[in-house]
């Protein structure tokens, strides 16, 4: 069986919507930071294929980008996470609801 | 040159400020003093020398058009083009040199009469600055500019006025001089914008030329210029306390006394007439115009020598006199007499800030006591204050020979001529009434017996010589100021013609035709019956004063307490109830005004807005619902409306 740009898009989309239900049903935090882990690499992977695809390097210089970022958002993420729990003795996220209107 | 003039006394009232009245510089009393007295009256003698240099000059070029100076373009907006411009010509040279020069004179006063004033520079800075608004006003050669001045004016009267606010009484007359005149500026100011509506221009020359040539004006209705003329006389009546807005002055006299003198006697008050002298061609062109400023002149003058005879308070006799002398010189003016009304303008300028001085410097002697009926006899301690005294009201008495004789006869014979009989005769009785309160005022201050106190007594001395130099100095301009204009009528008695140098100085600067007596109407008085009635009318004034303050006081008291003339003397002495009457009519409909427009401030105005106010809160209130913080929801609601756009777009691709 050849692997074509749809097995990668197929993938690329499971993997976003398995991030997506984790980010939905999930109380604890950092599962739910782990989930937008794995959206944030769902777009990457989406990235590269079509990168591949079109013959065209944009999309692996914007991959790259995304990574650098991703790696941002978790070093900020957990810190406010380690804080927010120091605070509030608990990272569970239906419990903190501060900017209730 | 005209720059300097203008310049130096606000740079004399900048320094005095900055250095000393803000407290820049930190120094031992006497000094500072010293310093402040040398800024202060340093900066209007240089003005006053560069006044006269740059009227020597005048004289010399014999130019009519006089000295102008344009220094930059100030409000460019349209067809509306106001330079500032300061123009020197005949009627302001004389303005800037009594203005100059006698307020120079009271400055040195000043220093002598506020040695002990805790607010010293203050006072100095003040006085500079009025001076330069005056002079602003004066010299200004297009409206706006002397707009400028005239406000500038009114702001220094007030704060003077007001000098020791902590007394809340001086502090409301402060106020009530500045509220009055703002009437008087509205209808000065609507003056300003029809000019500006007619001409075009804000500009002397430009207004005047055109106003002066026929062709222009034969498309102008009457009705306007005499709107224009008569706005402007508003703006007149405030600004030199004529009836009905002469209110102010009176209330006026709680400044220090050498500000009563400068401002509301020599130089402010008379701004008035400068002005109506300064647009003569529309007083000329409106007939009707003129025989209302004449006919209110006329009342004032006599309705204010009324109430001064039976003042008690030294300065309020000399504040109603002020208002009485205004009218003599709208009198003139009105009439078309405008060289006559300036003439009077100067004269009185001496001998009513001789007058005022004097006053201050009793003032001084009796420490601070300004009831005529606890002074008499004062003529023992303060021999040089009472001589000037008497002069000075010898002068306005109309006694000949002296200053004042001259002045008024130019305008009571100018009145006759003009055919103005019956305002003629009513000038005649004010004149009498004239000299009778003023040698009232002198003899119960300084003849007779004594009615102050021990106490009063051993502090009484004459006043320094920073005080009696310029009293003697203004007494002798007070004698000779008069003979620069002796009146045509009395030269021509004589066989002198064209002796009246004054009148042919004022009218080279006016464009106006100089109407001569009207020739074919038989005239009952010739000039000698004039003469003879205006001297015996001062004459007889002064004899009735000195029959019923020094021959028979008793006589006085006879006739005040008198069932018949009783009513007459409290009626005076209540100034004809005019306070009371304005308290009834405008204060109180005022304030009715004021609490409705307060009402409908709080309920309608505030209203709205607070109900807008609430709708916007209760808007916000409904939609921070959708706030309920619940991060897991946001996701969920946005991952929907993703799912449903991506729908949309596969739905609308085929």
């Amino acid at each position: 069986m050849e692997v074509t740009i749809n097995h990668y898009i197929l993938l690329s989309f499971l993997l976003f919507a398995i991030g997506c239900f984790g980010v939905i049903t999930r109380k604890n935090l950092i599962i739910v930071l782990m989930s937008l882990e794995l959206m944030l690499n769902a777009a990457n992977l989406a990235f590269v294929s079509f990168s591949r695809f079109y013959n065209d390097n944009t999309g692996q210089i914007f991959m790259l980008m995304s990574l650098v970022f991703a790696a941002c958002e978790v070093a900020v993420g957990l810190a406010l996470v380690v804080s927010i729990y120091h605070n509030k003795k608990t990272i569970n996220i239906d419990v903190l609801k501060l900017l209730k209107g | 040159m005209i720059f300097l003039i203008i310049l130096l006394p606000l740079i004399g009232a900048a320094l005095n400020g900055l250095l000393f009245s803000c407290g820049l510089i930190k120094k031992d009393h006497e000094s500072e003093r010293r310093i402040v007295s040398i800024i202060g009256c340093g900066s209007i003698l240089l003005a006053a020398l560069v006044s006269t240099y740059l009227f020597i000059q005048l004289i010399q070029n014999d130019n009519p058009a006089g000295i102008i100076q344009n220094s930059f373009t100030w409000i460019a907006s349209g067809e509306l083009n106001i330079s500032f411009g300061f123009l020197f010509d005949n009627i302001s040279s004389v303005m800037t040199l009594v203005i100059t020069w006698v307020g120079f004179l009271i400055h040195v006063y000043s220093i002598g009469y506020m040695h002990n004033d805790k607010s010293y520079a203050r006072y100095f800075m003040y006085l500079n600055l009025f001076i330069f608004f005056m002079l602003v006003l004066v010299l200004g050669n297009n409206f706006p500019l002397m707009f400028v001045g005239w406000e500038g004016v009114g702001l220094a009267s007030y704060l003077l006025i007001g000098f020791w606010y902590d007394d809340t009484q001086k502090a409301n007359a402060g106020r009530k001089a500045f509220i009055v005149n703002r009437i008087g500026d509205f209808g000065f100011l609507i003056a300003i914008f029809l000019i500006f509506l007619v001409f075009g221009s804000l500009n002397f020359s430009d207004v005047f030329s055109q106003a002066a040539n026929p062709t222009f004006m034969q498309n102008v209705p009457i009705i306007m210029i005499t709107a224009i003329a008569l706005l402007l006389f508003v703006g007149a009546v405030g600004k030199s306390a004529q009836f009905p807005l002469y209110v102010w002055l009176p209330d006026a006299m709680a400044g220090p006394t050498p500000v009563s003198a400068l401002i509301h006697a020599a130089t402010m008050v008379t701004a008035g007439v400068y002005m109506v002298t300064r647009c003569a061609v529309f007083f000329s062109a409106s007939p009707e115009a003129q025989f209302v400023v004449v006919t209110i002149a006329v009342f004032t003058a006599f309705f204010a020598a009324t109430i001064a005879l039976s003042q008690t308070d030294i300065k309020k006799v000399l504040a109603y006199s002020t208002i009485s002398q205004l009218g003599f010189m709208f009198m003139a003016v009105g009439i078309g007499a405008y060289a006559a009304g300036m003439f009077h303008l100067v004269t009185h300028a001496f001998f009513k800030a001789l007058l005022f001085l004097g006053a201050g410097s009793v003032i001084h002697a009796m420490s601070d006591e300004q009831d005529i009926r606890k002074m008499g006899g004062l003529r023992k301690y303060l021999p040089i204050t009472s001589k000037t005294f008497l002069i000075g009201a010898l002068a306005i008495s109309g006694l000949p020979l002296l200053s004042g004789f001259f002045s008024k006869d130019q305008i009571l014979g100018e009145l006759y001529e003009r055919g103005f009989t019956i305002h003629f005769a009513v000038a005649i009785i004010t004149a009498l009434l004239t000299a009778l309160y003023m040698m009232r005022l002198y003899f119960l201050t300084f003849e007779g017996k004594s009615r102050f106190s021990e106490g009063v007594m051993k502090k009484l001395h004459e006043s320094p010589s920073t005080m009696t130099v310029p009293l003697i100095v203004l007494a002798v301009l007070s004698v000779l100021g008069g003979y620069v204009g002796v009146p045509d009528f009395i030269g021509e008695i004589f066989g002198m013609h064209h002796i009246n140098a004054f009148k042919e100085f004022i009218w080279a600067a006016i464009p106006v035709e100089q109407h001569h007596a009207i020739s074919g109407v038989h005239h009952f008085l010739n000039h000698w019956d004039l003469l003879v009635l205006s001297v015996v009318a001062g004459l007889l004034g002064i004899g009735l004063a000195y029959y019923f303050y020094i021959y028979r006081p008793k006589h006085l008291y006879k006739i005040t307490r008198n069932e018949e003339f009783g009513f007459l003397y409290n009626a005076s002495n209540s100034k004809w109830y005019m306070d009371e009457v304005y308290n009834h009519t405008f204060i109180r409909g005022f304030n009715e005004i004021s609490k409705l427009s307060f009402l409908f401030d709080l309920n309608i105005i505030d209203g709205f807005i607070n109900k807008l106010a609430s709708v916007t809160a209760g808007l916000s209130n409904f939609i921070s619902k959708f706030q309920f913080g619940l991060v897991r929801a946001y996701a969920a609601v946005m991952t929907a409306g993703l799912i449903v756009i991506i729908y949309i777009l596969f739905a609308t691709l085929d």
